[in-house]
Parts: C-alpha cells; sequence; structure tokens
C-alpha cells in the first residue's frame, strides 16, 4: 500500500502515470502500510455485487505523511467505528472473489488492506 | 452563428421493458422523426448514447444498427459512452455535430436495457467504471453515496429526513409522468423505514434498475423554421471531470465536475443560476439532488439540503426540480437518462407538460457520470 509522490512533493494513493496536481512524473514511493489513519467518512453496503462479502463495510481515510494529507478507500474490519476514529491497515489476501465479478480476474490484484480500529 | 435547436423529442416507457436495447432505440428514434414530421433521408449523423450494451446484453455496433433500422443508411454513425452521463455527452455531441456544420440534421437516441440482469449484476457492470483499488474493495456507486450523505449529513448538521424530502418530492412528480417506472407517491416514513442499502442511505435513496430510451432531433435554427415554430434552443452546454478515485478529491461532498461545466454552459448561454426556471438533476440518489443544487450555483455549500423540505424545488416552488420524478420515479436507463433529462425540459418550454407543466424559458439539465466522474450541463430554452 504504497502512496506515490512526484518531484513537486504531492503525494496520491494511487499513483498515477503523471502527478494529477502537476502532471510531472511520480517517481518515489511512501509506504502507508504500517502508519494509522482517521476515518473520514464510512458506510455499511447491503447490496453488493457477485464476489463480494455481504455486508460490506467501507471507509474513506486519511493518512498523515509528514504533515501531508493522504487518502484511501478500503474495507473495514468492523462496522463498529465512527468518523474521525483512528484506523490500521490489515493486509488481506483476496478482499472478494476475483471470479464472481465482470471484471477480467487477470487485469489486477486483489488482495489489499482493511482497516481496523486502533 | 446559426443556433442550435431541437425539433423532436421522445422518449419510451421506462421500467421493466421486454424489448431488447435494438428495439428500445428504434422505438424512441422513430417516435422523434414522428414528432418532428422529418423523413430519414433528412438525418445526416446519428448518435446513440449507451453505457454498457455489450456487458448487458452482448449487444455492440448499435449506432449503425439504429441508422439501418430507421431507414437512414449512409448517414454517419458514433456511439457515445460516458458512463451515467452518457446522454449528456450525447447532446454534447449532437450539438457540435450541427453547430460545426458538419450536420444539418443530428439524431440522438440513448438508451439501456438493464432489467434482465439481477440487482448485483447490474450494480457490479456500473462498478465496472471505478479504479482498480476501489472495484477489489467490492465499491459500488451507491456504496460512494452512503460515504457521502455520511459525511455531508455530519459536516453540515443537516437532518437525515431533508434527504427523504427529496425522494418524495421526485415520487410525487412522476406519479403525472405516463413514461415514469413508478407512478406512485411515497412518503417520508416510509422512505426512512426501507431497508439499508449503504448506510445511512435506505432503499428508498436511490434511482431504479431500468429499461428505455429517449431521442431528441437537432438542426441549425434556420433550418428547424422550415419544419415547425415550435421547436427550443441549445442556449449554453458544457462538459467537464472530477477526479476518477472519488477519496482523492479534497472534500467528496464537493461536485467539481458539476460546477466546472455549469459555469462553462452559463457563460456559454449568458445566463446565471438566477435565469433558470426549471432543472431536471441527475438524482440516481437523493444526496445528488443536493450537491449538484449547491454545485450549480443555486444553494450555498452545505444549504442545499433545505430547498426540499422548505418546497422551493416543488413544482410551485421557485426553481422546479425534477418535474419528470426524476431519476428516482422516472428510473435511470443508463444511456438514456441524460437525453430523457432534455426530453422534459423540451416538453416544458414548449408548454406540452401536461399535468406537469410549470412556467418555464429556461431548462437547465445535469447530467452526472460515475459518482461526479463525468458531467455536462445543457441550457434549453425557448428561441
Amino acid at each position: 500500500m504504497n502512496a506515490h509522490r512526484c518531484p513537486n512533493d504531492h503525494l496520491t494513493y494511487p499513483g498515477h502515470a503523471r502527478c494529477p496536481d502537476c502532471g510531472e512524473p511520480q517517481d518515489d514511493t511512501v509506504s502507508l502500510a504500517d502508519r494509522t489513519a482517521e476515518i473520514v467518512t464510512w458506510t455499511t453496503s447491503t447490496a453488493t455485487p457477485p464476489g463480494v462479502r455481504q455486508p460490506n463495510h467501507l471507509a474513506i481515510v486519511e493518512f498523515d505523511v509528514d504533515g501531508q494529507p493522504v487518502r484511501a478507500l478500503g474495507q473495514l474490519t468492523t462496522d463498529d467505528v465512527d468518523i474521525g476514529d483512528t484506523v490500521t491497515p490489515v493486509h488481506v489476501d483476496e478482499l472478494r472473489d476475483p471470479d464472481a465479478g465482470i471484471r477480467e480476474p487477470e487485469s489486477q490484484n486483489w488482495d489489499g488492506y482493511r482497516f481496523e480500529p486502533a | 452563428m446559426d443556433r442550435v435547436a431541437v425539433i423532436g423529442a421522445s422518449m419510451t416507457r421506462f421500467g421493466e421493458r421486454d424489448d431488447w436495447i435494438r428495439d428500445l432505440l428504434a422505438e424512441a428514434g422513430d417516435a422523434c422523426l414522428r414528432d418532428a414530421s422529418v423523413p430519414s433521408e433528412a438525418v445526416e449523423h446519428v448518435y446513440v448514447s449507451n453505457m454498457a450494451s455489450g456487458e448487458f446484453e452482448g449487444q455492440t455496433g448499435v449506432s449503425n444498427m439504429l441508422a439501418h433500422d430507421l431507414g437512414m443508411v449512409g448517414a454517419y454513425t458514433q456511439r457515445v459512452d460516458q458512463t451515467s452521463a452518457s446522454g449528456g455527452a450525447g447532446i454534447y455531441a449532437a450539438w457540435q455535430s450541427v453547430a460545426s456544420g458538419a450536420s444539418d440534421m443530428t439524431l440522438l437516441v440513448g438508451g439501456e436495457k438493464m432489467t434482465h440482469r439481477t440487482t448485483g449484476e447490474a450494480t457490479d457492470v456500473i462498478a465496472s467504471l471505478t479504479h482498480p483499488v476501489e472495484y477489489k474493495h467490492g465499491v459500488t456507486l451507491p456504496s460512494f453515496a452512503g460515504l457521502t450523505a455520511r459525511l455531508y449529513l455530519d459536516e453540515y448538521d443537516a437532518p437525515r429526513e431533508s434527504l427523504a424530502a427529496v425522494a418524495a418530492k421526485n415520487h410525487r412528480n412522476g406519479v403525472d409522468n405516463p413514461h415514469a417506472q413508478f407512478r406512485k407517491e411515497v412518503s417520508e416514513d416510509e422512505i426512512l423505514d426501507s431497508p439499508i442499502v449503504a448506510d445511512p442511505l435506505r432503499l428508498y435513496d436511490f434511482c431504479p434498475i431500468t429499461d428505455g430510451s429517449a431521442a431528441l432531433l437537432f438542426c441549425p435554427e434556420s433550418v428547424a423554421r422550415e419544419y415547425t415554430d415550435d421547436y427550443t434552443v441549445v442556449s449554453g452546454v458544457a462538459g467537464a471531470s472530477d477526479t476518477h478515485v472519488v477519496h482523492e478529491r479534497d472534500d467528496p461532498t464537493t461536485m467539481n465536475g458539476v460546477a466546472d461545466s455549469a459555469t462553462e454552459a452559463f457563460e456559454m448561454a449568458g445566463r446565471g443560476p438566477d435565469d433558470v426556471d426549471v432543472a431536471e438533476l441527475h438524482d440516481m440518489f437523493t444526496i445528488l439532488e443536493v450537491l449538484q443544487l449547491e454545485a450549480l450555483g443555486f444553494a450555498e455549500t452545505g444549504e442545499g439540503w433545505r430547498l426540499a423540505p422548505d418546497g422551493v424545488t416543488e413544482r410551485d416552488g421557485r426553481l422546479p426540480v425534477n418535474t419528470s420524478g426524476g431519476l428516482k420515479s422516472k428510473g435511470h436507463p443508463l444511456g438514456a437518462s441524460g437525453v430523457a433529462q432534455a426530453y422534459e425540459l423540451h416538453r416544458q418550454l414548449l408548454g406540452d407538460a401536461g399535468d406537469r407543466q410549470v412556467d418555464a424559458e429556461v431548462g437547465l439539465a445535469c447530467n452526472v457520470g460515475g459518482f461526479g466522474n463525468c458531467v455536462t450541463t445543457t441550457i434549453l430554452e425557448t428561441p
């Protein structure tokens, strides 16, 4: 789980071919996996597509990287959370069943991080 | 430059239809030509707004197919896909084709066939527009709505009931629309008691899965006068985008794509928010109507939630919004919705909206793709 940094110190998660802020290449990365983040907002989705857990707890969280905010979206381990709570990333090998959805399974990776209350 | 006129408009009944995409497109296209009394051979360009006929039905090549089915072989054909905003993008493309002088008669038909899929499958087709880092978490467009609604209600101390008021209002309007999927009033209590879909949003905060099609016929104003006095003009049209990855926005409750496209469309029309008499907004989710009211300049930031409860957006209010019933009650066949928004404005501006009629000379349609990822705003006026 890496944030990507361009020469002008803009950070994004995920990375892009060019920095969305300034168009420069993003040549540097910063790991977010061992940091804590704050819940910006969250939801519990009950109508989930094939291969996705039901219910699916989701959150947008914000990391602080040397004073710069970087946001990410991910599954939550629980719905016992609130806006402003602190969470930590927990690695999961498979976030949904790659063979059940519409997207070609080989077109992307399926592991990632859930967020659990710190 | 000659202004671009709309001289014909149609829409099929929205809802669960036995017809497939080919039939739906042909039904609306044929009805539109009849509405304008324009023969097939006069059409030079044919645009089809459609998000996912390949994914839903396994049918591609829909614009060429439609031209053949409507007796327009030889016309230039093009499919326009801009996800849920395909209809608005089709309006922009059709406007460009006429305004550039490339075509003197352009038919736009938007359509989608969705109800043969399960809710989960249809949701997944739509969610496929998301970035891989979003998709792998099982994110859906409704879950973006839940995330944003929770943030908005928290940030602006807005009552949950204010979103229910949006749904109730649009269902009331849909009762008088013979083409609407749902023609039934729903009380705020029913909305607030309905099953949770993406907390804090519930079933009635969301538009349904829908089949349907809608069409518009465009030509230069000078050509329009040869056919009819009953036409409208596209005075402003513009599109814009926001970040593809929703969480990369500084504030998910601010719809920058809507604001940017509206600014440009208003500038082109020489108009501002106060000039608009009626609006069709992309209420795929109740929270989206509120966010668009703010981004379009109809309400201050953090104040958009007040307009439905205060009656401002009712049919007899200062700014009637979604007189058609909106996506919420009329239905949301993805590629058709933006075209159907303009159909409603066209009927309203011509005084031909029946029981839904309001007093209007300037109308605005805002068609949103993704969760504000891409947007087209259109302003229609009486000549």
